[in-house]
């Protein structure tokens, strides 16, 4: 299977040529590489060997796999199915149990050094990882095992990038992100909740291409795709400047399609693609449906104050304010208690001195 | 940390203990001054001493005659940066929607190329006076350590916060969450600090105007 080259696969399942140019032309521009990548993307990927892809799934909600397939058959990006073999991945796959199993080991030994491990989920740390278990073993025991044959490792989504939602306060399972467990392979995080289809499928080519990972942020994340914060590419970002919010879901604000920034939007401070790639094939995204970013691919979202509540406002409420303030009135009141008391004392203590006392003190 | 936790820190906890300081700071300090009193002058007011208060508050806002052509970048810089900072603080349309979450009220912002604006303007005039108190050797003279580190956590706020806005030098992130932990350096400094006038500045300069009055010297 893994040794079919991509075109003749595709060809295979009538996708032309120029479809698959168009394809590789948009995948390049998307991911801010000059125009000749497009072509670059062509060449490599059409001559390319189908590489094995095993997909783990851990501590997760198939949310991401949902993602996935749903950008899969109405449109190009479902072309990724036939350029990967995708030889391991519970979900979609037909086999179950001991089959399963099999085919994963089988995967890891043809391709051993060479296969991409895309992760989704969290790895939880806690009782030795029996809160997650495949096959009568914990998923850190199988991350570590199948991650040492990876050529790269993909964590797909915030849990398997961050710890995500599993990881959130106060982590009952000891979830950690792939990266705190796997230190000495290549890891590009494509975080979200779920990430974005294109993105994977652009990461993976770009990968085929040219051999390496895109350019990462400090975060793990492809520079292309996580460079720009949503709220600067925000298609409402005219109305924040203008200083006309939405105060609630349904207020006149709302339906004009200004900023919602005052109902908690977490775009300022979100770096994902959300805004210029959209959702479902390009056809509307959170803010445009007016709901305010979550900042599903930050990490620790979770945990960042309410989704409703606004960056500026406290993310919790404040508790020492109160006391504060009597502790403060207890201590003016004890002090000016204090020096009325010294001022009295030095007005009973005060000694009237006389021409004579002067005089004596003279002599 | 990450900078999502730093500023959801900032935020949070941060913001729970630079408030409390705050407030018991100023509650303190504001008893402690007022329950000071003095005692009662027996004379016979030689002026009407409430009118010649509020008649000092207005006149110490303005320059005395000669003064004004004297240090000209003390009066046009001061005034430039306290009411910039007093737009910055009370009409951008974030911090008027802390305020809203904090108390419960609010007003209508500025728009925010507006807000910008007066944000360069003020920094701006925050370094003009802070190298005027520099190069004036009496100035300098007078100046001690806490001129220089009131002027530093004052300056940053409005620095960071611009920085932030305009996307400058660190992650949006990152700038939002040190602004924000440089507001609450300020509020931890303000009560204890010659910062203070922000609250005494007009009750003193009512005292001083009283009890001139009385005594019968307005000024």
């Amino acid at each position: 299977m893994s040794d079919n080259r991509i075109l003749e696969t595709l060809a295979g399942q009538g996708i032309s040529r120029r479809a698959f140019l168009k394809y590789c032309a948009t995948l390049a521009s998307l991911m801010a590489l000059p125009p000749s990548a497009g072509k670059a993307f062509a060449e490599a990927l059409a001559k390319a060997p189908r590489p094995s892809v095993i997909w783990l799934p851990f501590q997760e909600c198939t949310g991401c796999t949902e993602s996935i397939t749903r950008s899969h058959s109405p449109s190009i990006e479902g072309m990724i199915f036939d350029m990967i073999s995708l030889d391991y991945q519970e979900t979609l796959m037909a086999a179950a149990g001991h089959q399963a199993e099999a085919a994963l080991h089988e995967a890891m030994e043809r391709n051993m050094g060479k296969y991409i491990l895309i992760v989704d989920g969290s790895v939880p740390l806690g009782l030795d990882g029996a809160y997650s278990c495949i096959a009568g073993r914990s998923n850190l025991e199988m991350l570590k095992e199948v991650a040492q044959g990876a050529a790269a490792i993909v964590a797909m989504g915030s849990c398997a990038a961050y710890g995500g939602l599993p990881k959130a306060n106060p982590n009952p399972t000891g979830a950690v992100a792939v990266s705190d467990v796997i230190k000495d392979k290549p890891i590009v995080n494509i975080p979200g909740c779920p990430p974005i289809p294109a993105v994977i499928t652009g990461v993976l080519a770009h990968y085929l291409t040219f051999g390496s990972l895109p350019e990462l942020d400090h975060l793990g994340r492809p520079k292309s795709f996580y460079g720009e914060t949503i709220h600067d590419r925000c298609y409402r970002r005219p109305f924040y400047d203008q200083g006309k919010f939405a105060k609630t879901f349904d207020d006149e604000g709302a339906r004009k399609g200004w900023c919602l920034f005052e109902l908690g939007c977490k775009g300022p401070v979100t770096y994902n693609a959300c805004a210029s790639v959209k959702w479902n094939g390009g056809t509307s995204w959170p803010v445009e449906s007016g709901h305010g970013c979550l900042g599903c691919s930050e990490p620790d979202f979770w945990d960042a104050g309410s989704f409703y509540k606004a960056l500026s406002m406290p993310a919790n409420p404040l508790k020492l304010a109160a006391g504060a303030a009597v502790a403060g009135a207890v201590a003016g009141i004890a002090i000016s208690v204090s020096n009325k008391a010294r001022k009295g004392a030095a007005k009973t203590g005060h000694e009237t001195t006389t021409l004579a006392d002067l005089e004596k003190h003279h002599e | 940390m990450n900078e999502l936790q730093f500023l959801t820190w900032v935020r949070g906890t941060g913001l729970d203990i630079a408030v409390a300081i705050f407030l018991l700071g100023v509650i303190w300090r504001l008893v402690e001054i007022y329950s000071l009193g003095r005692k009662k002058d027996l004379a016979a007011p030689r002026h009407t001493p409430g009118a010649s208060g509020w008649h000092t508050i207005v006149r110490r806002s303005v320059p005395p005659p000669g003064m004004f052509k004297q240090s000209p970048v003390t009066y046009v810089g001061g005034y430039v940066f306290h009411i910039g900072l007093a737009l910055i603080v009370f009409f951008f349309a974030p911090h008027i929607k802390l305020i809203e979450g904090l108390l419960g009220i609010s007003w209508p912002g500025l728009p925010s190329q507006i807000i910008d604006l007066v944000t360069v303007v003020t920094l701006a005039a925050m370094v003009v006076v802070l190298v005027d108190r520099i190069k004036k050797p009496v100035k300098r003279f007078l100046s001690t350590f806490e001129d220089w580190f009131t002027w530093a956590v004052t300056f940053l706020p409005v620095l960071t916060g611009w920085l932030a806005v305009q996307h400058l030098l660190l992650p949006y992130t990152t700038m939002l969450a040190l602004h924000i932990l440089s507001v609450e350096v300020l509020l931890v400094v303000l009560p204890f600090t010659k910062l203070f006038h922000a609250f005494t500045v007009f009750g003193s300069r009512w005292y001083n105007g009283a009890v001139n009055g009385h005594k019968g010297v307005p000024v």
